[in-house]
């Protein structure tokens, strides 16, 4: 049955991005809130943080992205669990279809619906005054950072999708990781912070991702930073699909 | 509801038995359903009729025994069972946010019959839903949705179809739709295993029926086995045929377990 696993992811795609491109709602909600950050960051908090770079919304910029697509995850929790909740992904899984495709729909839906909420933003930031002179290598470099970092998260988001006893269980787990950019250089540069905060903040998988899009958008050296940051993202993205497909076993039996 | 004759076996269960943490649900489950037939799994809320059916649909693993479906055995050849059936679940497993039509092309696909849209527009004809085949399912009634849930297990034609708890929370009318289904299926040939707590349901559609309780099988036959098994006939002001609800609670004793699946009819009054 494995030889039909594209077809079928293919066909279960398509009907996850109905659901989006029916509610579009879902997308225009991921993007409130990191907009929202946006302007009150560059327009009201901006004036008075000093990040020693010219611009505060360039500067700010790669940090809201990450908040767009921690948000933006959350509903991939909501749409699976519903799934699971309606027993259609029963239904799916006793049918002679490559099993697998269904967790996959789900995964590549969520990069497609990540990618759209990332595009709006960085719209709005433009229209902001962001500018940037990078390449087109430059920004597959930055697409290509975003949506492994998207791939890493999704996979953590399939967990409680597979194991949440209710809907709001399955999008909470996002929080934490909404909130982890604040506590980075994503907002503001880690020297100020004391001690134990910068430690935490310096080490922390979102001040590697933040530093090499901020530098490679400024066209400035990324140096070490980007490996740190890939090994990250592959970090995650390893040990969350481990956990999801121990999830995944233990409901398909 | 006539008898069959024997033509081979489509589902053979044999000393099934499965547990979660310590409750024994199973407890040595045995049953073989005739090719073509309509079988009805009958018990009470919990019983453990939705884990057979799941052990047999591939959902789920037995701790012991064995299962097959037309001769394919659940746990070594899943791949063949799924080729083989077709599940509806307890709940209608449709999607609310897609059109009826889109829901029965989608399943048409992922089972890569050759016409999914011609498909689609036949077996909305057969269950009534022609009309409402363009609006989204989250507008459809729940007999709507179970007629629908019932035409996408058959797209493909599955020769073995499990429903579970196909009329659970549908009025009597919508439970009327759904019986005419479900007899309209056993017409084609179809072999259908069917769970339910209404004892009239299986009154109505099955050919043989078998009463789950506490893990076992603990009768099964055709109807009239069944109420021949009865104590004899009571005399009475005036004379009823025994219900099938008498033969339950005659078998499992007064008032089940948990809750029970209904209650027992008192058949000394007159009306």
């Amino acid at each position: 049955m494995s030889n039909h696993f594209f077809s079928d992811t293919s066909v279960l795609l398509g009907r996850s991005l109905r659901h989006i491109t029916r509610s579009m709602d879902t997308v225009i909600t991921t993007t409130i809130m990191p907009i929202a950050f946006l302007l009150l960051f560059v327009y009201v908090f901006g004036g008075a943080i000093n990040t020693g770079s010219d611009s505060y919304v360039s500067y700010l910029l790669p940090g809201i992205l990450i908040i767009t697509i921690a948000s933006g995850i959350s509903y991939t929790s909501f749409r699976l669990f519903l799934d699971m909740q309606s027993g259609i992904f029963e239904r799916f899984q006793s049918m002679p279809i490559a099993r697998s495709s269904v967790l996959w729909a789900h995964v590549v839906t969520s990069l497609v619906a990540n990618s759209v909420s990332v595009f709006v933003v960085v719209l709005v930031a433009v229209i902001m005054g962001f500018r940037s002179g990078a390449g087109l290598s430059t920004w597959l470099a930055v697409a290509g950072i975003l949506l492994l970092l998207t791939l890493a998260l999704t996979w953590i988001a399939v967990i409680p999708g597979l194991t949440a006893k209710s809907a709001d269980g399955a999008s909470a787990f996002a929080y934490p990781i909404i909130f982890l950019p604040f506590i980075s250089s994503a907002f503001v540069p880690t020297e100020t912070m004391p001690g134990p905060v910068r430690w935490f903040a310096e080490n922390q998988p979102v001040t590697s991702i933040v530093d090499s899009i901020r530098n490679l958008l400024a066209q400035q050296p990324v140096g070490n930073d980007i490996w740190v940051a890939l090994a990250w993202c592959v970090g995650i993205l390893v040990i969350a699909y481990i956990f999801a497909m121990v999830a995944y076993r233990k409901k398909i039996a | 509801m006539t008898p069959l004759a024997p033509q081979g076996i489509a589902i053979s269960v044999q000393g099934l038995e499965k547990s979660f943490k310590d409750v024994h649900v199973l407890q040595g489950v045995d049953f073989e359903v005739a090719k073509g037939s309509i079988f009805a799994l009958l018990g009470s809320n919990g019983a453990g009729k939705t884990t057979i059916v799941k052990i047999l649909s591939t959902l789920l693993k037995s701790d012991a025994g064995a299962a097959a479906v037309l001769g394919f055995d659940v746990a070594s050849q899943p791949g063949k069972v799924r080729e083989s059936i077709s599940l509806t679940g307890q709940f209608a497993a449709v999607d609310e946010i897609l059109t009826g039509r889109e829901n029965l092309v989608l399943v048409g696909k992922l089972r890569h019959v050759a016409d999914p849209g011609a498909v689609a527009d036949g077996l909305l004809d057969r269950f009534s839903l022609s009309e409402a085949g363009s609006r989204k399912v989250a507008t459809y009634s729940g007999g709507m949705r179970r007629r629908l849930d019932i035409s996408m297990s058959l797209i493909g034609n599955p020769p073995v179809i499990f429903l579970d708890e196909p009329t659970t929370g549908l009025d009597p009318q919508a439970r009327i739709e759904v019986w005419a289904a479900v007899k309209e299926l056993a017409g084609h040939g179809t072999t259908v295993l069917l769970t339910t707590q209404t004892l009239d349901e299986a009154e109505h559609l099955a050919d043989r029926i078998a009463i789950l309780h506490e893990g076992r099988i603990i009768v099964n036959g055709t109807l009239a086995e069944l109420k021949a098994l009865l104590p004899p006939v009571k005399v009475e002001y005036v004379e009823k045929q025994p219900t099938l609800e008498d033969v339950f609670f005659a078998l499992v004793g007064g008032n089940g377990h948990n809750g029970s699946a209904g209650i027992p009819r008192d058949t000394t009054t007159t009306d």
